[in-house]
This record gives structure tokens, C-alpha cells and sequence, in this order.
């Protein structure tokens, strides 16, 4: 996914010169082209994560598009007040895009972990987050985010799906169990093992790669009593909004994901993708625990 | 009065303030305030007590917007236009006075400052007050979007624009300044000028003088009497358009 970040980032600062990068290092390598070309817009302020997010509201301020980008923990945690005031406060936006996740660099520890960073971004107001599952779903989210006005976040991962899904991140049905069937929600990279946990449980299957905002229409069109959440960040991110959207129905909603509790484990990324239940076997269990419950099992 | 230049190395310390005599409350040891601005900061004010740091940007704030700043009131949407950014989004009366002394918001502004119909809050809001560059308050966002800024403008090929962030010696506690100071310094951004209102309340000090923190990133620096309007004027324009540049004003302590 970086290498189709920094195609596409170096494509629309060549087209548009309104557009502006800016980086703390991370991938500096990877945009030498770039900065070559466009040394007043290709922006590395070295490790400086606090200067990275308030450089792009000052070039936002003068008019610009800035493009921001670094590790998830350094562009969302460490910045997160840079990102509240020097955009947010000031009026003005900007397109951040991370690389890391939730465990893409497993073996680095804690503090390349990043499973809160969608929790953090969704604290503010207005702000889109896509979380592609494919690279080829990239180019055109990025070009998208770039060419509107608002913020956006595009968290970007090691992990992926098999194959890319189009569209605007509507919810998108891969897997129809028919009316009244429980409805699973995946979100970006954790779809493939969504699809394969639930093949014979008789589970309508949607994936979406924008979690904010979210398809609330699509979800109150295609939901019955039971909705599962499955999000390759901290488990629950997603839950209030699919609280709120359903609040006037009486439903049931699991929400999986990455858990809060730090494992202090290094290993792969698929090591920690199993640890925190989110491969099949993982969703397979929680899934099939949920739907067995009695609906109103009380004293069972 | 002192001026000083430096491109490198130590800056010269700052000018020691005098020992602090007790001051009764509502007799600044400042000059008087410049005459447009007076009787403005007095609306604001409206009988309340401010402390002394309120009073001490006031020169400084009054020599940018008279005689530094290409900027206006019909001009506060001119891409071409010079910005201040008030990092410091502390102490803000004399900033609205100085505002509605040039016409950038009506004096009828000033009443109720910080009230609930208000537009003036004790930390000021660009979305709010036409004028304002950058909402502040939290201290250590200033110099950054100052940075920004002037990379911006340079980007647009604005190369006239001059970029102005007021700070105080406390705020540079903050490391975020120092991000910004060193990037801006290594770069050479030579639009960027930084003032430091200096009246020592940064609780562990800046041994050898704020202005050496610059310096020794590569900014030219001047420091001067925080009240003496032409040794401002003097240091405020100083600046050689290839390295950035910092005044220090120094005021009494705690004022």
C-alpha cells in the first residue's frame, strides 16, 4: 500500500500544484523523485512529528492541500494536539496518511503498535477515514481525499485482502444470507477472514474501506436484530455509530477487534492477528458463541 | 536599550532586569500605554484586574500593527498580505485593543469581553475575530504554523509576505518550539520572524538568554527594551531575508 501512496502522491503533485507533502522521515527514501521536482512542496521537517502536522496547517492556512504522512503512532498519538489545534481549531484540513496499523511491525513492539489511532481520529469532528484493504484500493481513495476539502485519514497497512473492492465505501454485500440474516461489517484488510469464518453460519457479509463516515443508510437497510463488527483497529471503534444508527430498534451488536490490553509479544503480524481472535478460526469462534445465545436467554 | 545581532554562537545575555520593587496592583512599572490603544484596553479591561503580563505585550503588539505589518482591514484575505500569529493566546486585551484601534473589529467588540455573546474570548479564535491569523491558547502551536505559513507562501511564490509569531519565554518550554526553531533555522526560512516577550516567568530560566536558543540554529537575533518603540521598530526589521530572525523584547520581570 505505501508504494501505491507514494505513486499516486507523487502523480498529484505533479498534476495539481496546489498539493503539498510534508514528512518526518518515514518514506522520505521512497519521495526523493518528488521532492527533486517539487522542493517547495515536498516538505521533510525531519523527526519532528509535532512540526510535521503544524507545518500542514500553516501551508493549509496559505492555501495549500497538504498531504501528511509518517508511522501511525507518530502521526496520530504523538501529534494528536497538533492535529485537534493547527487543523482542526484553525478551520482548515489536511490528508493524513499513516503506515503501520494496528501490528504491521509486530516484531518492533509497543511502540510501533498503533491499534488506537481510529479511536483517536474519531474523538474530532468531520473527519474521513478509509482503511483500504487492497493497495490497488489506494490510488483512487487518496486522489479522492486529496481533491475534496474536508480532512481524512488514509490508514494504510501491510495486511490486505485478496482482491481490491471499488467504490466510494458504501457498504457493499459480498455475501447475501437472505432477509432477517445477521449482518457482519468488515472493514478494510480483515475481510478475507471475515468471509472465510462465517461461509456456513448463514451471516450476510459487507465490506467497507471508510469507516467514517460510516454507511449508517446502508447498515439500516441490510441489518436485522443481530449486527457483528469486525475492524483491524481496536475492537469497538465502530460500535457507537452502529448503536445510534439502530437505537430506535431492538438489536444485538458484537463488535471484534484488535484488544486493548498490550500482549508484550513481538512475532508476526499474523502471530497478533491471531492472538486477538481476528483470524478466522478467531472470528469463527466469537461469531458462532454469539449467535448461539438465546436472544432473551435470561435464567438459561 | 540593547541591540544585537548574531548569526552564530552564544547571543548576548538579555538585559538583566532591574530588582522587582513591590509594585502596587494597577501601577505597572510599563510606560503609559500608546494613546489610540488606551482607551480601548480600558473598555476591554471594563474595571477588572489584569495581571502585569497582560499590559506587556501591548508596545510590542502596537509597533507590528503601526508600523511593521502590511496588513489591514481590507486586506485580512490578501494572499499578499503580512501575518502575525499571537502563539502566546494568553493575555489577549491589548491584542483586541490594538485590533479595534486599526479598525480590524468595532469597539463595541470589546464589551463583555469573554461573555457569552462575546466574540472575544480570553484566547482569541480566528474563525471569530476577522484579523486574527491562527486561533491560540495552547501554548507551542505558534511557531509551527508559522513555519507552515511561510513555506506556503514561498511554495505560491508569495516571496513579499513576512511571517510574525509572537511567543513569551515561558512558552518556550514547549518543545514543539524547538522543532520548528531548528527546521526553520537548517532551512534558512528566511520570511520567519519570532518575538519573544521576555519577562523571566519561564520557570527554570533560559541560562545565557532566549535568543541564544535561535542563534545557535542559525537565526539572526536582536534584543531589546520590550517598550522602547523605536528600538523595536529597529529590531523588527532587521532581519536579512535569508535566515530567520528573532527580536526578544524584554519587559520586567513578571510583568
Amino acid at each position: 500500500m505505501r508504494n501505491r501512496f507514494v505513486e499516486t502522491t507523487t502523480e498529484l503533485l505533479a498534476r495539481d500544484p496546489r498539493t503539498a507533502l510534508v514528512l518526518a522521515d518515514i518514506s522520505a527514501d521512497a519521495f526523493t523523485p518528488a521532492f527533486d521536482r517539487h522542493p517547495d512542496r515536498v516538505l521533510n521537517v525531519g523527526i519532528r512529528e509535532q512540526l510535521l502536522v503544524g507545518v500542514a496547517g500553516g501551508l493549509a492556512l496559505t492555501g495549500l492541500r497538504p498531504i501528511a504522512h509518517s508511522y501511525a503512532p507518530f502521526l496520530i498519538e504523538r501529534a494528536y494536539e497538533q492535529i485537534k489545534l493547527d487543523l482542526d481549531h484553525q478551520g482548515v484540513h489536511a490528508v493524513l496518511v499513516s503506515i503501520g496499523a494496528s501490528y504491521d511491525r509486530a516484531e518492533s513492539g509497543r511502540t510501533h503498535l498503533s491499534p488506537a489511532d481510529v479511536s483517536l481520529v474519531d474523538t474530532l469532528h468531520g473527519w474521513t477515514v478509509h482503511v483500504p484493504g487492497h493497495p490497488d484500493e489506494v490510488p483512487a481513495l487518496l486522489r479522492d481525499a486529496v481533491a475534496a476539502d474536508g480532512s481524512a485519514y488514509l490508514r494504510l497497512s501491510t495486511l490486505h485482502n485478496a482482491r481490491p473492492y471499488g467504490g466510494d465505501g458504501a457498504l457493499r454485500v459480498l455475501r447475501d444470507a437472505g432477509p432477517g440474516a445477521p449482518l457482519l461489517v468488515a472493514v478494510g484488510p480483515v475481510l478475507d477472514a471475515a468471509l472465510a469464518a462465517v461461509g456456513d453460519l448463514g451471516v450476510t457479509v459487507a465490506y467497507t474501506h471508510r469507516p467514517r463516515p460510516f454507511d449508517t443508510a446502508g447498515l439500516r437497510a441490510l441489518a436485522g436484530d443481530a449486527v457483528i463488527l469486525v475492524e483491524p483497529y481496536l475492537a469497538g471503534t465502530s460500535a457507537r455509530v452502529v448503536s445510534a444508527a439502530l437505537a430506535d430498534r431492538p438489536h444485538r451488536l458484537l463488535a471484534l477487534g484488535v484488544g486493548r490490553e498490550e500482549l508484550r509479544r513481538y512475532g508476526s503480524a499474523e502471530d497478533h492477528t491471531r492472538w486477538h481472535g481476528v483470524d478466522a478460526a478467531g472470528l469463527r469462534r466469537s461469531v458462532a458463541g454469539f449467535l448461539a445465545a438465546a436472544p432473551v436467554p435470561a435464567g438459561r | 536599550m540593547t541591540t544585537t545581532t548574531a548569526s552564530a554562537g552564544p547571543a548576548p545575555a538579555a538585559a538583566p532586569p532591574p530588582d522587582p520593587a513591590p509594585t502596587p496592583p494597577g501601577h505597572p512599572t510599563a510606560p503609559p500605554l500608546p494613546a489610540p490603544v488606551a482607551p480601548l484596553y480600558e473598555r476591554v479591561r471594563a474595571g477588572r484586574e489584569f495581571g502585569a503580563n497582560v499590559r506587556s505585550t501591548v508596545d510590542v503588539l502596537w509597533v507590528l500593527y503601526d508600523r511593521i505589518l502590511r496588513v489591514t482591514p481590507q486586506t485580512v484575505d490578501d494572499p499578499g498580505r503580512d501575518r502575525f500569529l499571537l502563539s502566546k493566546g494568553h493575555a489577549v486585551a491589548g491584542y483586541y485593543a490594538v485590533l479595534a484601534a486599526k479598525g480590524f473589529v468595532p469597539a463595541d467588540w470589546l464589551d463583555d469581553q469573554g461573555g457569552p455573546h462575546s466574540l472575544l474570548g480570553d484566547h482569541p479564535d480566528r474563525m471569530l475575530v476577522p484579523g486574527v491569523e491562527i486561533g491560540s491558547g495552547s501554548l507551542g502551536h505558534g511557531l509551527g504554523l508559522g513555519v507552515g505559513t511561510a513555506l506556503g507562501l514561498r511554495a505560491q511564490g508569495l516571496l513579499t509576505p513576512r511571517v510574525h509569531v509572537l511567543l513569551g519565554d515561558a512558552e518556550l518550554d514547549e518543545g514543539s518550539n524547538h522543532e520548528a526553531i531548528a527546521y526553520a533555522g537548517a532551512t534558512g526560512l528566511g520570511s520567519l520572524t519570532a518575538i519573544v516577550v521576555d519577562n523571566g516567568s519561564a520557570t527554570h530560566g533560559w541560562s545565557g538568554g532566549a535568543a541564544a536558543r535561535f542563534t545557535v540554529n542559525g537565526w539572526t537575533a536582536a534584543t531589546v527594551d520590550g517598550h522602547d518603540h523605536d528600538a523595536l521598530h529597529t529590531a523588527l526589521t532587521g532581519h536579512d531575508n535569508h535566515r530567520p530572525h528573532v527580536v526578544v523584547a524584554v519587559v520586567d520581570q513578571g510583568e
